[in-house]
């Protein structure tokens, strides 16, 4: 009886919870509306079946429960009842595959007029590569990956001269234009998806893999990573801002090409030292920082780091919240900066800084700072010395101080909240694991005592940062 | 081991097939530790299995946790995470419910239900046991070493899974892969003897149309089980070269840790194509025993014969078969060559039909019955709700179009739980109330069996059925955290709590069950030989519970099928299946 | 992966086939009076060791065909294929497993007959030439590994010497079964009893001549 009531209430219910719930497709942003049509059948179809089934289960129950002088029926089998069952499965069955099968026939086929872009993923950020005027991207091996050349593109292959790199997370694609996303993959497995796009495939390292679609609403929709592909997986984000054709036409302009960084000048270390004169006053001769004036030392890190946040300085997406009142002095700064140029050579010459570790002024269970930094250690490195491939700048040597003040600002959403800085917000998602002050300190101490941590320069970072 | 003896009494005459001899050991030790008493390796298969099965529900509450309440628990981080992830997975899919129906269901019911005395080859048996204990201990190794246990996910894709800085890449992946060869290993010896047992053993007028249905899926079962898991096994050992040796069968030239790896030409698509050639078949190894054992649950508690007997065996047979064709369906979105998705779809919704077909069964069979609603037919009961719901479910991930979107989401999480998680565990515990009088001659509680069964089947959809509607809003799987995102509502995190919470509620239910288990068989009421009426040879042996040789001196002889409930003419509602047609009473 | 699907397939319809002609015809739920001798259900030639080898050789049959299907699949794949080159020794090698069975097969017969002798004489005789193949592949390895041809530095050598080990592991686990028995023969146990072991090694032997022929000839021709 219970079983019975329990049945009907839960099978309807769940039809009711579909309609009700405040949990559906996200708005659609693609041509792909044919793939929810294929969801709707499924869903009617299905629907149907699981009340009629349930229902039929309950009123048998119902009817049929014990009753002691009472036999049950006794009938092996019914040939024919057995077979229209089985023939109206295979026509609902049939009624399902055929639609999806018809869309997946679009699905693979992508138009003869779709324009190109090629996703590359890698541990634990997105970046994009557009074919040039040529429309032919030239042939990428990981192992030419190094001194510069992000993307590992052949510089023999002439095809690949006037590739457009992009090497922030965000991408621009124009409206209404088909577009064949070509995936390909650094290191491990990796599937870029905009939900709102509907399509998504992964990305295989050592081959390309590829799908279609035409974004058809303006807007900016957030790429996330739906192939488990390590520690920081969760916190592997990427932009698509959809937008018309002609300000997707200025922004491609605007980025490099293979030939151009090829090409660039590394910074100039002499006129970076000419620059860096108007740094010395908070952050000393050599770098070294000083608490005093709450400027944090700066000898130690890599160029690639030093450049994305002077760009985030300048472009405000850095030192502009209430919260972060250093930051703002900073941002005065670094906007009296002339440029690229000037970033560039300034992040050259303090490269060239000695470190010398700084002197350690917090005081927290290192031992518990062990455990808790074998996260960070995924991408700052075991020993803190940073890794540049994967952003993250070197912690060893750095003041403590102003480590424990970055991380409440992460914690506390007073960095990397800006829309525009990505590896900010992997920061804020991974800073989240510091539970309470006392964890802080604990990891800021263990930091501390990875001082001796050898230097790391460079690496294959370029310069162009979202 | 000590010496065996052979005993003069358990020598009986040949009933069928020649009569084997058993090994009767006299000490403690032979008879339950070293024991070749398929009944008893059964239970030691059952201990091991659930025992290793808590460990992983313990890892499930843990992910809830950081799920349902992110941070609150300082001891999780994301690798911790990812761990518990792949650990819970793997011990559920292959240590737990492998196990646990093919060596502790396969083993207590194959012999009983053929009418034979043991297994066919009883001493490889035992070792099959063993092994699959080192196995699990190899598997648990991997908690305790530095770095951990692997962190790769259970369905340990390269290059992600042997790359640096994966959980656990310095030795857990290794024990992993060690663990899981062990497990084959074992198991083949003990497949043998399931399968060599159902063709070999069957007592006298057995014939294979009058097997219970019970015996057929885990026939079916152990023959795909023996075919499929080589593939992991050679998967495994690949990878076991990669990782060790320094081969590329898997690895591309690839970036590790921002440096070039000394890999070139790998293909990590091979890799999947092992891991799903196994990987799929699984799900109905795991499947068939569950559709077996329910079926003879539902006759035998609706009183009624179960409805197209014939079609369900031949159903058995037809998905096991095509379970082996429908293996890419699992990588529609792997980058494979997307023409594949035609056929592997097409394949995949065929299998639905005769999978439709024993669900229109089991509810023909309830039609026209006269319903018992004890406990296990309540876990019957909340199998076929629980199982249309997965299998519903499943095509829309069937169908490569509709599986695009919903692709590694949650939906996925929501599907594969409801349809290979709770559904065979429901199976499970039914089973577990049905046949534990005969295993002990006690009943368990029925009270504590009621609330047990409520918890769960409430609990359980509670859980799994949501899922599917963040999965359908995108939420990714395999997150540690959320973060900030655009296109998550903030209602999911309420959700999450919510489930978290019913989870928390289903696992404690099953404290409860494990009482009952202790409690029953000290205080349980006695049961009898056959306290369910039910009409196959295991309830019809001299002895409860069976003594070792199952059927005292004479092996019975079959003279019908297992399904004779509410015969007409007959004065019982079951006539069993080793009363002949003269002696039944009118 | 076709190759593995067509020796299953193969599998897969024997069985069925053998199902079907059980189950066709038959009403289950018909009672069979007592007063009948039921017959037997299963055929005399099967006996329980001979099934349970016929299934164990399915298990190694799928083994094999899924890594020779990988071999297949990983050389299509990418274009960092060099083939191994095939050592003479592998030829002398194969010739002393194909001795081996024959003269398992000799041994086989001579246990038929009853000559016990002959018996004894011809088995040691095939595990003797299989210890030889073992060694022979041994061989071949280490030649292979003094050329420059180890397993990392190309996926064609990994898969030989995966194939190879397979294979030799699967003999070696033969050897075990044929040492139990040879010295069951020379401990006096009777022919009926070790008359089983004797064919169910040879049947073995066999198999596993055409498993290292399959093998080999995959090497010979990539």
């Amino acid at each position: 009886m219970a079983m019975a009531i329990v049945l009907i209430v839960l099978a309807l219910g769940s039809v009711a919870f579909y309609f009700f719930s405040p949990w559906n497709l996200t708005p659609l942003a693609s041509n792909w509306g044919a793939i929810d049509g294929t969801i709707d059948i499924t869903f009617w179809v299905t629907g149907a079946v699981f009340v009629a089934i349930n229902l039929f289960m309950a009123v048998a129950i119902l009817r049929y429960r014990y009753k002691q002088h009472k036999r049950a029926h006794y009938q092996p089998e019914n040939k024919k009842l057995e077979a229209w069952l089985t023939a109206l499965t295979t026509i609902g069955i049939a009624a399902l595959l055929a639609p999806g099968l018809f869309v997946w026939g679009a699905f693979v086929t992508v138009p003869e007029d779709a324009h190109e872009v090629e996703v590359i993923g890698q541990q634990w950020h997105w970046s994009y590569r557009f074919p040039g005027e040529d429309g032919e991207f030239g042939a990428v091996r990981m192992g030419l990956v190094g001194n510069g050349n992000f993307f590992g593109v052949d510089p023999e292959d002439s095809r690949g001269q006037d590739d457009v790199l992009v090497q922030s997370p965000r991408v621009l694609l124009p409206i209404d234009r088909p577009v064949k996303v070509t995936l390909r993959s650094r290191d491990v497995l990796h599937n870029f998806k905009v939900p709102q796009f509907r399509a998504k495939m992964d990305a295989i390292p050592g081959q390309a893999s590829y799908f279609w679609f035409t974004p058809t609403k303006l807007g900016e929709f957030e790429a996330v990573c739906a192939e488990l592909c390590g520690v920081a997986h969760f916190a592997m984000r990427g932009r698509v801002d959809v937008v018309e054709q002609a300000a997707f036409d200025d922004w491609l302009a605007e980025q490099p090409t293979f030939g151009d960084l090829a090409a660039r000048e590394p910074g100039d270390t002499e006129a970076g030292a000419e620059l860096y004169v108007r740094c010395v006053a908070c952050h000393g001769p050599q770098g070294g920082g000083q608490q005093a004036t709450n400027a944090p030392r700066l000898a130690g890190l890599d160029a690639g780091y030093l450049t994305r946040q002077l760009h985030n300085f300048r472009d405000g997406v850095r030192g502009t919240h209430d919260g972060d009142r250093f930051g703002q002095q900073m941002r005065a700064f670094a906007m009296s900066l002339q440029g690229e140029g000037d970033i560039r050579d300034i992040a050259a010459y303090i490269e060239t800084l000695p470190i010398e570790p700084a002197r350690s002024t917090i005081t927290g269970d290192a031992q518990r700072g062990e455990r808790l930094y074998r996260t960070c250690a995924n991408c700052h490195g075991a020993q803190g010395q940073g890794m540049p491939a994967f952003n993250a700048p070197r912690l060893a040597g750095m003041n403590d101080w102003y480590l424990v003040r970055q991380l409440h600002h992460f914690r506390d959403g007073i960095r990397g909240r800006h829309p525009q800085d990505i590896y900010g917000s992997q920061m804020v998602d991974m800073a989240q694991i510091l539970v309470d002050d006392s964890a802080l300190r604990d990891v800021v101490a263990y930091i501390s005592s990875l001082s001796e941590a050898p230097t790391v320069t460079g690496g294959d970072q370029g310069s162009e940062e979202g | 081991m000590g010496e065996r003896e052979y005993d003069a009494g358990s020598y009986v005459p040949p009933a069928e097939v020649e009569e084997m001899e058993l090994v009767h050991p006299k000490t403690f030790i032979g008879k339950y530790i070293w024991s070749q008493d398929a009944k008893v390796i059964a239970i030691q298969y059952g201990i091991t299995a659930t025992a290793i099965g808590l460990v992983a529900l313990v890892l499930s509450i843990l992910m809830r946790l950081q799920l349902g309440f992110p941070n609150s628990v300082s001891l999780i981080d994301p690798s911790s995470y990812l761990q518990y992830v792949t650990m819970h997975g793997m011990i559920m899919v292959v240590y737990l419910l492998t196990a646990l129906f093919l060596g502790g269901f396969g083993n207590y019911l194959i012999p009983l239900m053929c009418g034979a005395r043991d297994m066919a080859f009883p001493y490889l048996n035992m070792i099959s046991y063993w092994v699959y204990l080192a196995s699990v201990l190899i598997l648990v190794a991997g908690f305790f070493i530095p770095g951990g246990s692997t962190g790769a996910g259970w369905t340990l894709y390269p290059p992600q899974a042997i790359n640096p800085g994966t959980p656990g890449v310095d030795g857990g992946i290794i024990l992993m892969l060690v663990s899981l060869a062990v497990f084959i290993i074992g198991f083949t010896m003990g497949g043998l003897n399931y399968v060599v047992t159902v063709l070999q053993a069957r007592t006298r007028g057995m014939t294979l149309m009058r097997l219970p249905l019970t015996v057929w899926g885990i026939f079916m079962a152990t023959v795909m089980a023996l075919l499929a898991f080589p593939a992991l096994l050679v998967a495994a050992l690949m990878m076991l070269l990669d990782r060790l040796l320094g081969t590329s069968f898997f690895m591309p030239e690839m970036l590790s840790m921002g440096e070039t790896a000394q890999r070139e030409g790998g293909s990590p698509l091979l890799f999947q194509h092992l891991f799903w050639f196994f990987g799929h078949p699984e799900v109905y190894i795991v499947a068939l025993p569950a559709f077996g054992i329910v079926s003879d649950l539902i006759a035998t508690h609706a009183r009624k014969n179960i409805f197209g007997y014939r079609m369900m065996v031949w159903a058995i047979i037809i998905i096991g078969a095509l379970s082996f064709v429908v293996w890419a369906h699992h990588m529609y979105v792997s980058g494979m060559n997307p023409y594949f998705g035609f056929l592997f779809a097409t394949t995949t919704l065929i299998i639905a039909v005769p999978t439709a077909i024993k669900v229109y069964n089991w509810i023909l069979t309830l039609w026209r019955g006269n319903i018992h609603m004890t406990v296990p037919m309540l876990f019957a009961i909340g199998f076929l709700f629980t199982f249309v719901n997965g299998g519903l479910s499943g095509l829309f991930l069937g169908n490569v179009t509709v599986d695009v979107p919903l692709s590694d989401t949650y939906f996925v999480v929501g599907h594969f739980h409801m349809v290979m998680a709770v559904a065979p565990i429901l199976v499970i515990f039914g089973a577990i109330y049905h046949w534990y009088p005969k295993i002990t001659g006690r009943m368990l509680n029925d009270t504590l069996g009621m609330i047990h069964f409520w918890v769960t089947f409430l609990g359980t959809y509670a859980i799994y059925y949501p899922m599917h509607f963040i999965g359908l809003e995108g939420v990714p799987r395999r997150y540690f955290a959320y973060g900030e995102t655009t296109f998550i509502s903030d209602s999911v995190q309420a959700l999450n709590a919510a489930i978290t919470i019913a989870a928390i509620i289903v696992a404690l239910a099953q404290l409860l069950f494990l009482f009952n288990l202790a409690w029953s068989y000290f205080r349980g009421r006695e049961s009898g030989p056959n306290p369910w009426h039910a009409t196959t040879l295991e309830w019809q042996t001299p002895h409860t519970p069976p003594r070792h040789g199952n059927f005292g001196e004479e092996l019975p002889v079959v003279y019908r099928w297992p399904y004779d409930y509410s015969v007409p003419g007959a004065k019982h509602d079951f006539i069993p299946q080793n009363v002949p047609p003269e002696e039944v009473e009118r | 992966m076709t190759i593995t699907l067509i020796l299953l397939a193969l599998i897969m319809v024997t069985f069925v086939g053998w199902l079907f002609s059980q189950s066709i015809n038959v009403k289950p739920w018909v009672a069979e009076t007592g007063k009948t001798q039921l017959p037997s259900p299963v055929p005399h030639f099967f006996t329980a060791p001979r099934v349970g080898l016929m299934v164990f050789l399915a298990v190694v049959t799928s083994v094999f065909a899924l890594s020779i299907s990988a071999y297949m699949m990983r050389m299509e794949m990418s274009g960092d294929w060099r083939s191994v080159p095939e050592p003479g020794l592998l030829w002398l090698n194969t010739a002393s497993l194909v001795l081996a069975s024959v003269v398992l097969q000799i041994a086989w017969r001579a246990a038929t007959h009853g000559n016990r002798q002959r018996l004894q004489r011809f088995l040691i005789m095939g595990g003797v030439l299989t210890i030889v193949f073992v060694l022979g592949q041994f061989v071949v390895w280490q030649q292979l590994s003094a050329g420059g041809y180890y397993m990392a530095t190309n996926p064609a050598n990994a898969f030989f010497y995966m194939l190879t080990a397979l294979h030799a592991l699967h003999l070696l686990g033969g050897l075990a079964a044929w040492g139990r028995t040879v010295a069951r023969l020379r401990g006096g146990a009777g022919l009926a009893r070790v008359r089983a072991s004797v064919e169910l090694c040879t049947l073995y032997w066999h198999f596993l001549l055409v498993v290292w022929i399959a093998v080999f000839g995959l090497i010979l021709a990539t």
